[in-house]
């Protein structure tokens, strides 16, 4: 087990030089760069030239690759962002946290909502539940995420009036932000009103990017409980005399969540990869639209290291999956 | 049965939470004080986070609209007007050169860290700024600077040009002077710019203001925190924390010099997304935001609870006419191009009732502006005349340029004033071929290469209310953008530039506005108003054409 851990950790190395030399060539093929987007209608040829000395990019490419390099392995700086002049790493410090708790939040209610739907659904296999989840599968899976966020907004807050509709926390209330991870920091904070508006805050992005997840989560857990309900040790199970609810939990239930597991896992790296739509509806400042708003503005030190850290974050993340299988399922670790 | 059932309970346990935390939504709520007279928090959406709190180094409209509270300028401007008035100056003296310009300081006054304000003060900013080194000289740091002033003392590219600004000096306590290497009428106007505000000298120094580290990959990246936790400057509030991503708080300065403050605490949050600015609105979970799309007006002036304030146009909306493309280098063309725009359709279909047609390159509010200047009222069978007489076939055939995925204040839908103009053009005598590139870096890119064809639909927001930050800044020298070199204009608009008295100024400028409408490298088709939208008991926001308003005439709640 160890061996494969350290075999998979290994592999990282080429695969992010890889990466990095691919991101770079990307990002520099694209036309245009951050003098426009910092001088927009101010643009002038002598401004232009001015801007693109400033930040090197009048050297030939594998000097500004190896500065990059450089800059990045060697010094282990990731860089200042060309819009805001802050280190990268300090964006990131609080970016991603924000999308940290937003995946984590998606993926509960996909999990706490789908897991039992899909379960209950293979249970009452053909009946009016199953048909009904399979119905707020194809939903989950088909609304848009832009016009699902905006009309849980219009529903929960404006119209009803229980929930906010943007940001991570009421502007009234303070609290020191060690983590970043707001609701963490409310609890260290020790202060239930804050947590209880973070949470608040919380909801309805979670349900808007979770909904996708959840149809997922939801159908592969009925197909895989179905799977496994036909198997012969289910049958042997039963006719040992075991009562149903010790078949369902220690048999059925447990073989089935090997591929959830997977599944959860691949959503899980695939949300912290940042949810543009949901961040953006919502103003929560994740990683998605730190992103795509670097990619308009060739932002090219946050578009090499954010990329750079989000691959990192996904191998990752599969790493854990797989070590998690083979946990679950014996017959893996052993080969 | 038991999992579903304790699924049902806690799906009902959290309905229940819900619905009781959700009766009082007074934790979202930012509420007035007794009767609105004074106190209260105001919270107010910005598009995004602000740059840095440091006037000199940026020329984004985020940093700018903070900046605007904490901080004054010698000149400024009357609240909701482009007219000049005494701000941390009561007085001023030009001499006939328009060379040296002598500033009486108000007395009294103290920064935010309890410093004096006085004339060392103020050259102490001025010299900070002409001596900007390095990275500091870089048009993505002192845009504002460079485009006034020009250079610095020492210019470190040859793409900067010899600086106009000369010395400051500190005769006196309360005198100032400031000399200027060439004749400039517009410094007055230019003054009024939250670049050249004015900072407590103790805590740009104490907290480093120009301090950076400098890497070739990296850029520059500031080190000292006087634009990030302690922009410390004259105005009626103060700083208090920042969050980036979350919220910027500023407090009430008790000991302004002028009229106090309403409220005691103002609160910026970013929100990108304009939709999502609407329903916080709506929500009261902002009480005020700025840059209302058009199809978002009707929506909130429909609502009771909310109201639109507009902001008087100080912008153009105009097609560039680039006389380095052939046959646009004939006048008879571009007065067939200009004959062949159906204007008005434009401004009454696609501005949301916030638009009008404009006759000239400057919006106007502006001085110089010129009543009598040739009009161009949409006339196909003129356009037809004029392309024949220039010796061409019809159709005539161009390429013409709008960008995507952005929306300006001058042009909130590219694509449909594209549209439109084209299919104008069309029935005029030309035919159109359209190309389209995002907005940046792409087609802004090609616009100032010129390489966005014959013609391309673009604009332009006032720095600053004075003529030569419109055509000055479009029309005075050479642009590969418009392509023309026109001796005569150039320096119509350099005279312009140095006339110190009003009165000339004013002629000579509306003369320069005569002769471009006749000269034709452009023509302009809009001025918008911008819209703002705040909740209906806010009161006091008044709106500037240039974007200088401030919070402190601002308050909540009406009295009922």
């Amino acid at each position: 087990m160890l061996r494969f851990v350290i075999r998979r950790l290994l592999l990282l190395v080429p695969i992010l030089l890889g990466l990095s030399i691919l991101v770079f060539a990307w990002i520099r093929a694209l036309p245009g760069g951050p003098a426009e987007a910092l001088l927009g209608e101010r643009l002038t040829p002598e401004s232009r030239a001015q801007v693109e000395e400033q930040y090197g990019l009048n050297d030939p490419v594998y000097v500004q690759y190896w500065r990059y390099f450089k800059t990045t392995v060697v010094d282990r700086d990731l860089g200042t962002s060309i819009t805001t002049r802050r280190a990268i790493s300090d964006e990131l410090k609080e970016r991603f946290p924000a999308t940290i708790e937003l995946a984590v939040g998606a993926m509960l209610f996909a999990m706490t909502v789908g897991i039992p739907l899909g379960y209950f659904a293979a249970k009452k296999y053909g009946g009016t539940f199953d048909h009904a989840s399979l119905l707020i599968s194809l939903l989950g899976v088909s609304i848009p995420i832009f016009f699902l966020a905006i009309l849980l907004k219009y529903i929960f807050a404006i119209k009803l009036g229980l929930l906010p509709t943007v940001g991570r926390q009421s502007v009234l209330i303070d609290t020191p932000h060690p983590t970043n991870f707001y609701i963490l920091d409310a609890i260290l904070a020790g202060d239930p009103e804050a947590l209880w508006d973070c949470i608040k805050h919380l909801i309805l992005p979670a349900i808007a990017l979770g909904s996708i997840p959840l149809a997922i989560v939801a159908r592969i857990t009925r197909a895989a409980t179905l799977d496994v309900q036909n198997e012969d040790y289910v049958r042997t199970a039963r006719a040992k005399g075991l009562s149903p609810r010790a078949v369902d939990l220690r048999h059925i239930f447990r073989n089935a969540m090997l591929p959830i597991a997977t599944i959860v896992g691949l959503q899980t790296g695939l949300l912290l990869s940042g949810a543009v739509l949901t961040e953006t509806v919502f103003a929560w400042p994740g990683i998605g639209t730190w992103l795509v708003e670097a990619i308009d503005n060739r932002n090219y030190p946050v578009l090499q290291g954010g990329i750079l850290f989000i691959s990192l974050v996904f191998v990752l993340v599969n790493l854990i999956v797989d070590v998690s299988y083979a946990l679950i399922n014996p017959r893996i670790r052993v080969s | 049965m038991g999992k579903s059932r304790w699924l049902l309970l806690l799906v009902a346990a959290l309905a229940l939470a819900l619905g009781g935390c959700g009766g009082d939504d007074g934790d979202d709520e930012a509420g007035g004080g007794d009767g609105g007279e004074s106190g209260g928090t105001l919270v107010f959406a910005g598009a995004s986070d602000p740059v840095a709190l440091d006037g000199a180094l940026v020329s984004d409209g985020e940093s700018i609209r903070v900046i605007t509270q904490l901080f004054e300028t010698l000149i400024g401007l009357k609240p909701g007007t482009t007219e000049l008035e005494p701000a941390l100056a009561t007085e001023w003296e030009v001499n006939d050169d328009a060379t040296v310009f002598t500033f009486t300081l108000r007395e009294g006054v103290k920064f935010h860290d309890g410093t004096d304000f006085n004339a060392e003060a103020v050259c102490f900013n001025f010299d900070r700024w002409y001596n900007f080194k390095g990275p500091l000289q870089n048009p993505s740091a002192s845009y504002y600077w460079q485009s006034f002033f020009g250079g610095f003392a020492k210019n470190e590219s040859e793409d900067l040009s010899p600086s106009l600004f000369k010395s400051c000096e500190a005769q006196d306590d309360t005198t100032a002077v400031l000399t200027l290497t060439k004749p400039s009428a517009s410094m007055l106007g230019a003054l009024t710019q939250q670049a050249f505000s004015i900072a407590s000298p103790k805590a740009l120094e104490e907290f480093e203001a120009d301090a950076g580290t400098v890497d070739e990959e990296t850029g520059f990246k500031p080190t000292g925190t006087f634009g990030t936790e302690h922009p410390i400057g004259t105005g009626p509030f103060k700083f208090e924390s920042w969050t980036r991503g979350d919220r910027l708080v500023l407090s009430r300065y008790d000991d302004y010099w002028g009229e106090k403050a309403k409220l005691d605490e103002v609160i910026i949050r970013p929100i990108g997304d304009n939709a999502a600015r609407l329903q916080a609105l709506q929500n009261d979970e902002i009480q005020g935001y700025d840059l209302v799309e058009p199809q978002d007006v009707p929506t909130i002036e429909g609502d009771e609870n909310l109201k639109i304030i507009e902001r008087p146009a100080f912008n153009v909306a105009y097609v560039t006419i680039n006389q380095a493309q052939k046959p646009m280098d004939k006048l008879e063309v571009r007065q067939a191009v200009a004959y062949g725009l159906d204007r008005e359709a434009v401004v009454n279909n696609f501005y949301g009732g916030r638009g009008v047609v404009a006759t000239q390159m400057m919006p106007p509010e502006v001085m110089g502006y010129a009543d009598d200047v040739t009009e161009y009222t949409y006339d196909p069978e003129k356009s037809k005349e004029l392309l024949q007489k220039a010796g061409l076939t019809l159709p005539v055939p161009i390429d013409f340029w709008y960008p995507t995925d952005v929306s300006r204040p001058y042009m909130p839908d590219p694509k449909r004033n594209f549209e439109a103009l084209a299919a104008s053009l069309n029935k005029a005598g030309f035919k159109v071929t359209a190309h389209s590139a995002p907005w940046s870096p792409d087609y802004l890119g090609r616009v100032d290469e010129g390489t966005a064809g014959h013609l391309n639909l673009i604009g332009w927001t006032g720095d600053f209310a004075d003529p030569d930050n419109f055509i000055g800044v479009f029309f005075q020298s050479f642009s590969p953008q418009f392509g023309f070199r026109n001796p005569e204009l150039f320096n119509l608009l350099d005279q312009g530039e140095a006339e110190a008295d009003e009165a000339k100024r004013e002629e000579i400028y509306q003369q320069a506005n005569r002769l471009i409408m006749d000269f034709l490298p452009a023509v302009p088709y809009a001025h918008s108003k911008p819209a703002l939208g705040f909740r209906a008991d806010v009161d006091g926001y008044i709106a500037s054409p240039t974007t200088n308003e401030s919070f402190a005439t601002v308050s909540i709640g009406g009295g009922e």
